[in-house]
């Protein structure tokens, strides 16, 4: 980059308009990703402007999408009013969508959480725009995940028998049951999850606390716990993301696994696996990132923060999800290998209703999904740095891995040990809550986008500012700042990389 | 291809998978009568104790128990009806093993053989069922399953100890 002079420019939420200043921005963008030399006020108002925009078709989605909610709630009524007969569940699978849904969406939690903390224990400065795309998505993921365990319940409104009380009878919940560890871990890692998304929010909420008025004002400024942008601030918020991070990543591990033994700890043929823990782990991984590549195709595509999510950022997610499906591969390989090698007769009912039974046509699509679609197609860099193809495959990957969650709840559980209990599922009832659940958490995002920022601004501009600070740069404040552009002279470092950080 | 039948109730699992896996204790071992007791008014329906049970029979109220006009006279009085969402298991009728535990109890002696009979051992015309305390080594129960090489228990590879056992049928092939 050579030597400029540029006048520092007022403030303004029009993007510079200089060609020249324009194509060095790029450049500078390009080299050094999220190393933005526009002013920091300009960033802060495309960020802020992307939050106020809510078009006529957003809120007609939503209340499609709200009517498709409210259908999924009439229909929990009336199985409530009536009894779980209303589904399609018999006596002997007792288990069917609502699990596969508990476990889909927990599935697609956990991604969110663990993108956004691995990203930030392996110091990817780069980040940002996907952290926050991610953390937002378990969030909703979770908030439809655990509505399922009640909606599931045949008698819901004694629910509170599972958490413990002090009550007279001084009976207490088994200690035993996977699903109570399941209930603790899963509860754990909401609380985290929401706490750790908090954190990095509050610069970002401070600046909006600045930058908006009426009744945002009024909620930003409660949210923003009076922050100021110190740097004492600053390093205390750092510090305390990081240890969240750090100690979210065991939790998300232990969440799924636990998740898995709800199945893994029966005897059930098809479920007593030692090796479900890390499968459905690698499988809501799988899941979750395709999740969060849709999630980003849409912000970037329709919520106007093109500028901040990058070919870069959907290449990487994309590597990502490729590498996760080579995993999940190996992963239902070795399963069904060892079933299969074994010949076990419970086990070889299951495989032959899979491979030539009725539940043939899921169980090869859930192969297409999950192995032909990614692996076929990730592998060019044309795709992974599309994301209207990215977002197709991903959607492929939904089908797939909700067709897998299918096949281990709805399909095995009709073949236990007894022939005589043999049965197969078709769901009924559940079908319209199932759909609802989806329609939540696409309402959750809609509505809730324009009161949240979805760009970390503050935070992705925290490592150019630490930098110019250190060189005696114009610091936190930037009113006086700094040309657009251009290192000044003897300075040619400062588009550098922050010392012990890293690019894609 | 032959077709058996066999009357599979709950098979009392010494070592029962429905138990451990119940969040609320709904259903538990009773070591005295060596039975998979359930507790109704406890289950709150997550239906982890019949997906856990390798022979599935377990049952679950999908709906609310309705019985038409004067069917409701002929319910038992000494059990209660259970609620929608509740799941059902075989007891071996233990309102008949409680009650004839107290009257032996207030008269002072121990509970005789044949004293108690479930509801199906009484119903089949042919005794097939024949119900005892098998620790007992002069009750009929013990006698017929004590060396018997035709005695059998369902899946007992899986190590469930099931205290219902069944003799295989000789020529009658049943």
């Amino acid at each position: 980059m050579s030597e400029t002079s540029i006048e520092p420019r007022p403030w303004t939420s029009e993007p510079a308009t200089t060609p020249d200043l324009e194509q060095q921005v790029e450049h500078a963008r390009d080299a050094h990703l999220m190393l933005d030399p526009r002013p920091l006020e300009e960033s802060n108002q495309q960020a802020i402007a992307s939050m106020q925009r809510t078009s006529r078709l957003t809120w007609a989605v939503v209340v499609v999408l709200l009517g498709g909610v409210g259908m999924a709630a009439a229909s929990w009524l009336i199985q409530i009013a009536t009894g779980i007969g209303v589904t399609g569940l018999n006596n002997t699978i007792f288990w069917g969508i609502y699990i596969v849904n508990l476990v889909y969406f927990i599935g697609i939690g956990h991604a969110g959480t663990f993108i956004s903390a691995a990203f930030r224990v392996l110091k990817f400065e780069t980040r940002r725009p996907i952290a926050r795309a991610a953390e937002t998505v378990t969030l909703f993921a979770l908030a439809a995940a655990a509505l399922f365990p009640f909606i599931h319940l045949g008698r819901m409104w004694k629910a509170y028998w599972m958490i413990p009380y002090p009550n007279q009878r001084q009976l207490w919940p088994n200690p035993q049951s996977a699903l109570l560890w399941d209930a603790t871990a899963i509860l754990t890692y909401v609380i985290g999850s929401i706490l750790f998304i908090y954190l990095s929010l509050i610069p970002d909420l401070a600046m909006l606390r600045e930058r908006t008025t009426g009744w945002r004002r009024v909620l930003y400024r409660a949210l923003a716990l009076g922050w100021r942008g110190t740097d004492r601030e600053w390093s205390i918020q750092e510090s305390a993301a990081n240890i969240f991070a750090y100690a979210i990543i065991p939790v998300m591990f232990s969440v799924h696994t636990i998740v898995s033994w709800d199945f893994a700890m029966t005897i059930q043929p098809g479920w007593h696996s030692t090796i479900f823990g890390p499968f459905f782990i690698v499988g809501a991984l799988f899941s979750g990132v395709a999740a969060v590549i849709m999630v980003m195709a849409v912000l970037q595509r329709f919520m106007k923060l093109a500028y901040f999510i990058r070919a870069e950022h959907f290449d990487a997610m994309a590597k990502f999800l490729l590498v996760m499906s080579f995993a999940w591969i190996y992963f239902y390989f070795a399963e069904v290998l060892t079933n299969w090698y074994g010949n076990l007769p419970p086990e070889m009912e299951i495989l032959d209703l899979l491979m030539h039974g009725a539940a043939a046509p899921f169980w090869f699509l859930m192969l297409f999904c999950n192995i032909v679609v990614p692996v076929g197609l990730l592998w060019m860099r044309r795709v992974r740095r599309s994301p209207g193809v990215l977002f197709v495959i991903a959607i492929f990957v939904q089908i797939g891995m909700y067709l897998e969650r299918y096949i281990i709840v709805g399909v095995m559980l009709g073949r236990p040990e007894m022939p005589f209990r043999w049965s197969s599922y078709t769901p009924a009832l559940e079908l319209i809550i199932a759909v609802g659940a989806f329609a939540f958490v696409a309402s959750f995002y809609l509505d809730l986008h324009p009161r949240l920022p979805h760009h970390p601004a503050l935070g992705g501009r925290r490592g150019a500012v630490v930098q110019w600070a250190a060189q005696g740069g114009p610091g936190v404040h930037e009113r006086q700042v700094r040309p657009a552009l251009g290192p000044a002279p003897g300075r040619e470092l400062r588009y550098g990389r922050i010392p012990g950080t890293r690019a894609f | 291809m032959k077709a058996r039948f066999l009357p599979v109730m709950c098979q009392q699992c010494g070592e029962a998978p429905c138990e451990p896996v119940c969040p609320v204790y709904a259903t538990y071992h009773s070591t005295e009568e060596n039975l998979n007791v359930m507790v109704y008014a406890r289950c709150v329906g997550t239906r982890y104790c019949a997906n856990n049970c390798p022979y599935r029979v377990r049952s679950f109220n999908f709906y609310e128990p309705e019985f038409e006009g004067a069917l409701v006279e002929q319910l038992n009085p000494d059990v209660t009806v259970r609620s929608a969402g509740v799941m059902e298991k075989c007891t071996f009728c233990i309102q008949r093993i409680r009650r004839a535990d107290q009257k032996a109890t207030v008269e002072g002696r121990a509970l005789e053989d044949g004293e108690v009979q479930p509801a199906c051992a009484q119903a089949c015309p042919p005794k097939a069922i024949v119900f005892g305390d098998a620790s007992d080594p002069e009750s009929q129960v013990a006698k017929l399953i004590e060396g018997n090489e035709r005695r059998y228990q369902l899946l007992h590879n899986l190590g469930t100890k099931p205290a219902v056992y069944y003799l295989k049928g000789g020529a009658s092939n049943v």
